[in-house]
Parts: structure tokens; sequence; C-alpha cells
């Protein structure tokens, strides 16, 4: 109808403006008006080809030393991306169209921009570049291969990277518990001084820079930047308020940036290779290649470098072998890492691997770690673990988060029993908002997302696991106490569940 | 790591059941473990902790990484070696002479000490099993909850505690970042991937006996590839300048 409606106002406009043109144009760009948009070209993502994919040595089956590192085309000439200057790396990089990998997916480009404002040159405060390496995200372990397989590549890009943001020196920040990637990178650090590629002058280019490596101990809010930063700088991993923002007030006081490990390892191969070829990959605005990490209920999990935009479902059957007893088993999917809500399988079976796509399905693309649950799985007790883990992470700096946490962990964990009264599903879906948006750091907003999925798609589930509890136990009041333990010679008060137990009641008797 | 929190845990169990509590007062909430330090024939300040020769020289080493005057950065990387030469646990000492080294009040190295959960403030036996029970774990391989379970019947001790013998002592954690090769456990610097109830035993059979057993996947498989056959990167990896602009060919 709309379509219809369209046609026939279009109509007089088009032969009107260019009558003696619009005999000549085929039929179906006559007819459209200009607020109707041409039908994309069908084009299907995903079949990444290997001489397309950036991480070659993603699962070690290489040498992962310098020696290896240049046969698979490592520092293969970056004196000349860096004579070349920060100007033009920041414009390669806003051509290839990288988002930060990181899970927020802000234009990098963009990002590295912002160090290099007019008149910094007069600034005589040192300049860093942080590397967030502290990769904590449940489901999420793309960066650990990276660092194992081609630390080169992430030393490179510090430099690269660096450059573009003329930084003087890179701290890497990586997880206190990936000892075998911190050797690796280590050594990578070593063997890169040693060669002259960075350090005093590096690769010859008159450019010096450094690179340090920092172990973490352990807390997963380290992977927020600014809680990074106090770390790196000795302190509690406690976020700080934004602004000033690092770019202006960073580590140690000097404009810093932080970027994730893959977004600061693809910028060499992106140098080299141009913009316009990472930008051939994905969608618009969603272009490149990606690591995904696949976790949970298939019958391969893996880690695999695929092109941007790749349906869900052709990710998880091309390279996972499919959920564990076919598709019609798949009860859900977390597309992005624990903080992103879980989709069911009717959305799973349309999205495309980015961020617009996932965005538009209530979700987000986070880290690209999709944690896969078949029928078997327990939903309720899954994002409760969640909780779990959200209340023992939380620093405990902003009020919401540090009490929130914990409140909605023993909510979450009657719900998985179903003791609780059917209005607490809400209470507990007002507490996630009461959260969501009031603390200075994202986490409180990362526990709040797992309860509001859970609450959008598998509502019914957890309302029959509470009707479930009821039938076998009674009536349950706020808070989980039972309504049969409740002392009868005195009225329930409002705040225990009281209202909502007369109303029950009135309901039973009424018709 | 906490040997006092089953103990309040247990109490707090009880508490929250069985009495309820008046309109005045709130009951009162502990945390996971303590985070006062309390004086101890094992923990007091008068026990002498020293890096030795060869920590010092990577402490100086470490030092230089940081700007002379924010050495207060190197505090965690310090208490990290202390840590490994005190047997795997920060004793006050320890932080105490890391404070020392750095010129940062005691008060300082105590807060990152305690904020950080890789610093293990009671001692723990050689072989610290740290399994990772996080939602990806629990769902993926077998679960880490079968884990758990084959854990605590074969050492005979529940996440929190130590073996008899002192060889092993168990914790839960939350996510280690190997989740594609769940369910997973740390034991000490090393991971030990893709686990099944058969082959943990076997590590720590093999552990218990002062063997190194095999880190990685215990599957057979390298990292984290395709179990059943690569999907990707079964070609030769190109060389420099393959596939480069003209310039950088």
């Amino acid at each position: 109808m709309i379509r219809s409606r369209a046609i026939t106002r279009s109509l007089p406009i088009a032969s009107a403006s260019t009558s003696t043109a619009a005999k000549k144009l085929p039929i179906r760009i006559a007819i459209r008006s200009l607020a109707t948009v041409s039908d994309p070209p069908v084009r299907h993502y995903g079949g990444l080809k290997d001489q397309d994919r950036i991480f070659t040595n993603l699962y070690c089956k290489h040498d992962h030393g310098l020696k290896g590192a240049k046969q698979r085309g490592d520092w293969h000439k970056t004196k000349e991306i860096i004579t070349k200057g920060d100007s033009w790396i920041i414009q390669t990089i806003k051509d290839s169209g990288l988002r930060g990998r990181g899970g927020a997916g802000f234009p990098s480009g963009l990002k590295w921009s912002f160090m290099n404002k007019p008149g910094w040159e007069k600034d005589p405060r040192p300049r860093y570049l942080v590397v967030n390496a502290d990769e904590g995200e449940p489901g999420t372990c793309k960066d650990r291969e990276i660092m194992r397989g081609d630390p080169h590549k992430l030393v490179e890009g510090c430099l690269v990277a660096g450059r573009a943001m003329n930084a003087n020196a890179a701290y890497i920040y990586i997880r206190g518990e990936f000892y075998q990637e911190a050797s690796h990178v280590q050594q990578a650090i070593d063997e890169a001084y040693k060669a002259g590629l960075i350090g005093k002058n590096a690769c010859n280019s008159g450019y010096d820079f450094d690179v340090y490596l920092h172990r973490g101990a352990g807390a997963y809010i380290c992977g927020e930047e600014t809680a990074l930063i106090e770390s790196i700088e000795g302190k509690q991993g406690k976020p700080r308020l934004k602004p000033p923002f690092p770019a202006d007030v960073g580590l140690f006081g000097c404009p810093t940036t932080v970027a994730n490990v893959e977004t600061v390892a693809v910028a060499p191969t992106i140098a080299r290779r141009g913009g316009s070829w990472f930008a051939g990959f994905g969608r618009e605005r969603n272009s490149g290649t990606k690591v995904y990490c696949i976790s949970g209920h298939v019958n391969n999990p893996c880690v695999i470098e695929e092109e941007m935009s790749i349906p869900l479902q052709e990710l998880l059957e091309k390279h996972c072998g499919g959920i564990r007893g076919g598709w019609q088993n798949l009860k859900g999917i977390i597309p992005g890492g624990c903080s992103v809500p879980v989709i069911p399988r009717s959305d799973c079976e349309k999205v495309l691997m980015d961020y617009d796509s996932l965005k538009d399905a209530q979700t987000s693309l986070g880290t690209g770690a999709v944690i896969v649950m078949d029928q078997t799985t327990d939903m309720i007790s899954a994002i409760a673990r969640f909780s779990k883990f959200y209340k023992h992470e939380s620093c405990g700096q902003c009020t919401p988060c540090r009490e929130g946490t914990t409140w909605m962990m023993n909510m979450m964990d009657r719900m998985v029993e179903g003791r609780a009264q059917e209005r607490e599903i809400d209470m507990l879906l007002e507490l996630t908002k009461q959260v969501e948006g009031h603390t200075i750091c994202a986490l409180g907003d990362a526990a709040a997302w797992p309860i509001q999925g859970l609450m959008r798609h598998f509502r019914p589930e957890v309302e029959a696991r509470l009707a479930n509890f009821h039938a076998k136990n009674g009536q349950t009041l706020f808070g989980g106490h039972l309504l049969s333990e409740t002392n009868s010679k005195y009225a329930i008060p409002d705040n225990l569940g009281g209202d909502a137990i007369r109303n029950i009641s009135q309901q039973i008797s009424s018709p | 790591m906490s040997f006092a929190r089953s103990a309040i845990a247990s109490t707090r169990a009880v508490v929250s059941r069985s009495s309820r509590r008046g309109f005045t007062s709130s009951s009162s909430r502990r945390s996971e473990s303590l985070f006062v330090h309390r004086d101890t024939d094992y923990n007091n300040p008068n026990i002498k902790f020293e890096f030795n020769p060869e920590n010092l020289k990577l402490a100086k080493e470490i030092i230089s990484r940081y700007p002379p005057q924010y050495k207060k950065g190197a505090c965690m990387p310090l208490l990290d070696l202390g840590q490994r030469q005190n047997k795997g646990w920060t004793s006050i000492s320890v932080m105490n002479e890391v404070a020392r080294l750095l010129d940062m009040p005691k008060m300082r190295v105590y807060e990152v000490a305690t904020f950080y959960t890789m610093y293990n403030r009671e001692p723990v036996a050689p072989n610290f099993v740290q399994l990772c029970t996080t939602t990806p774990c629990q769902l993926g391989g077998c679960g880490s909850t079968k884990i758990l379970e084959t854990i605590e019947s074969h050492l005979k001790i529940h996440p929190g505690q130590t073996t008899k013998d002192g060889k092993f002592t168990l914790i839960e954690v939350e996510c280690l970042g190997a989740c594609s090769n769940a369910p997973m456990m740390q034991i000490g610097d090393e991971f030990y991937e893709d686990l099944t109830p058969e082959t943990t035993i076997k590590i720590l059979d093999s552990l218990a006996k002062g063997e190194k057993p095999k880190p990685g996947p215990q599957s057979g498989r390298q990292t984290s590839e395709n179990s059943a056959g690569l999907t990707a990167l079964t070609t030769k990896p190109y060389g420099p300048g393959e596939f480069c602009l003209p310039e950088f060919q």
C-alpha cells in the first residue's frame, strides 16, 4: 500500500522535472521519489579468504618470534609507514572504517586524532598509548590468541598507532592470569628492542618509541580505560570520572589513549594494504575483519577471524560445527560477551555479526564473544551466574553498583530456585534501571543488561519457575519468605508483599 | 586465600532464614574475605622479608619502566615478584618491603594488595588450583560444575581449602579468558583447558607425584582451533609485502 502511494505521488515530479531524460531512464528510477531508497545490491558477507586474514598465526602453528613474524610480513617497511607521518596514518585508519574492537565500537581514527589537538606540540608532557589487554569479559578469548600467536603484530601496532598519536611510549596492560601470553609479548618486545625496531630511532625512522609491559593482578574492572590507567599508576583499579578525558589528562597526568589489542594489532596491516582494502569487508560503517570467539553449546568451539557482518547462524555452522543437537536445539545466544543481553533463536536466525545489526536486535556486538546456549541450559541460572560475576567484580566505588550488583545477585539466585513473588520480576527490572547509567563506569550498565535481556525474551520461563515453586511451597512474600512461615496473628506489611498477597486472594475468591 | 570465608558463609546462611530482623536494625554485611590484617604467628610485620639479589635486580629493571616520579607504578609487579619469592602468598612483610623500595606509604600498598584478587594474603599450597566457574565454563564441554565435583571428591576439599598433605589449594575464580577451551583451570601459571573428569584427575595425580603435566588443551587440539579440523588458516601464510599497496610491496 505504501509502495503504490509513493509511485503515484512520484510520477508527476519525475516527469515534470526531467521530461526528456525520464524517457531514456529505466522505469525503476523514473518512478522513484526522493524519499524512496534504492534497494541495496544483495551481498553476502562471510567466507573470508586466508589471504585476507590479518592474524595468520592465530592458532600458534608457526613461530611466534621475530623471525617467524617477519616471514609472515610483520615489520615489513614499517619505517615507510612511520615516516609518512601522523595525519597519513590517521587518515588511513579513518578510510578503513575501523571501529574499536574492545566493545564500544568507537571509530578508531577519530579517537586517535583527539591526541593531536591544535597546538599539541607546545605541550611539554610526554604522551602515552595504553593497550588494553586485560581481557576479562566472560566469553572473550580473542586477544589471548593474538598475543600468543602474533605478539609482533601487537608490538608493531603499538609503534604505528603510537606514531599516529605522537606518543612517546606504549604500556601494554595484560591481565595477570595470562602468564604464557605475557611472556610471548615480553619476548616480542625484547626482540624488537634488540633489532632496533622500537626504542631510540625506531626502525631508523628518527622516531623514539618505547614499549613496556605491565601485568595486572586479577580485576575485571581494570578493563575500563580509566581504571586501567589508575592500575598502571600503582593504585586500586577504580574508574575515574570523565571529563577530563584520558586524551587530556590520562596516565601519569599526561595525554593518553587506551585502545584494545585487536584495534592496535590490525593497524600496521591496514596501513600496508590500504584503508580501502579493509573497508571492503562487511557492511557500511561496520567494516573490516573481526576475531570472533565462540564458546558454549556448539560442537566445536573455536576462535576465528571472519568478515564483519557474517550472519550469526553461518558463523556457527561453518566454523563451529553447528549447535549441539542441531539448530532447533538452540535456546539463546549472547552475541558479545557477558555484558550484552541474550537473544532468542528467532533473532539469531536474522542477525548479522556487526555493530548495527546487533544493536537493532537490542543487543550489542561487544567483544565478539558468542556464548551459545542450547535447550538444556537453565537460562535463569546462567544469567544468575553473571550477576554473581558482577557482584564479585564491582570495585565498590559507586553505591548503585556496589549495592545493586549484590542485590541483583541475591534476587537472581532466588529466581533460579523460584523463591520469589511475581511482582519481584518487575522490581528487579526497576532495580536494573536504577543502577544503569548512574555509575562512573559502565560496569553497572553491564550488570543490568543481561538481566534485562533475560526478562525481555525469557520472562515466561521465569514466571513458570516461580509458579512451580509456589505450587510446591505456597505463596512467597517479597524477599523470599514463605507465606506459610509468617505469623498469622499480624497483618503482613506491604513492603513484604502483603498488598500483593491480598490481591491474589481477592482474585481467587471473587469469581 | 580465605579460610574464614566458608565459616562466614555458613553463619550468614543461618542468620538469613531463621530470624526476621526488626525495622530498626539492619543485618551486618560481610565481604567474601577478610580485608583487615590480624597479626598471627605466620604473618606479622616482625617476620623479615627481603628480595633476594636476583629478584632485586629484576625489581630495579621493573622500576625503570616507570617515570622516576611515578615509581609507585611498579607496586603491582613488585608485589607479584614478592609473592613468587614468598612461596605464592603476599604476607604483610612483603607489602612493607615493597612500600620501602618504592617510597610509598604502607597503606597505599595494602590498598593495592587487598584490591586485586591475585595477591593471596593467606598461605597457599604449591599447587594452587583455580577453577573457572563463570557461565561459559559452566556451559562448555562437560561443564565446570562436573569438574568442580571431580576435584572436590578427588582431593576431598572444598573451594577455599587446602588438602591435609598441603599439596593443593582449591579456589573458584571468575572468567580466566579461555572460554573457547572450556572448562578450564589454572594451576600456578599454567592453563589446563578442555578438561574432562578423567583428564582432571590425571593432571592432579601427576602434580601430586611432583611431575609437570603438559599445559594447554587436554583434548589433543593445539590451541583454540576447530577440533574437527581447521576451517581457516589452512594455506601457507602470506609473506612480506604480499597483497600490499605498491609502495609497501
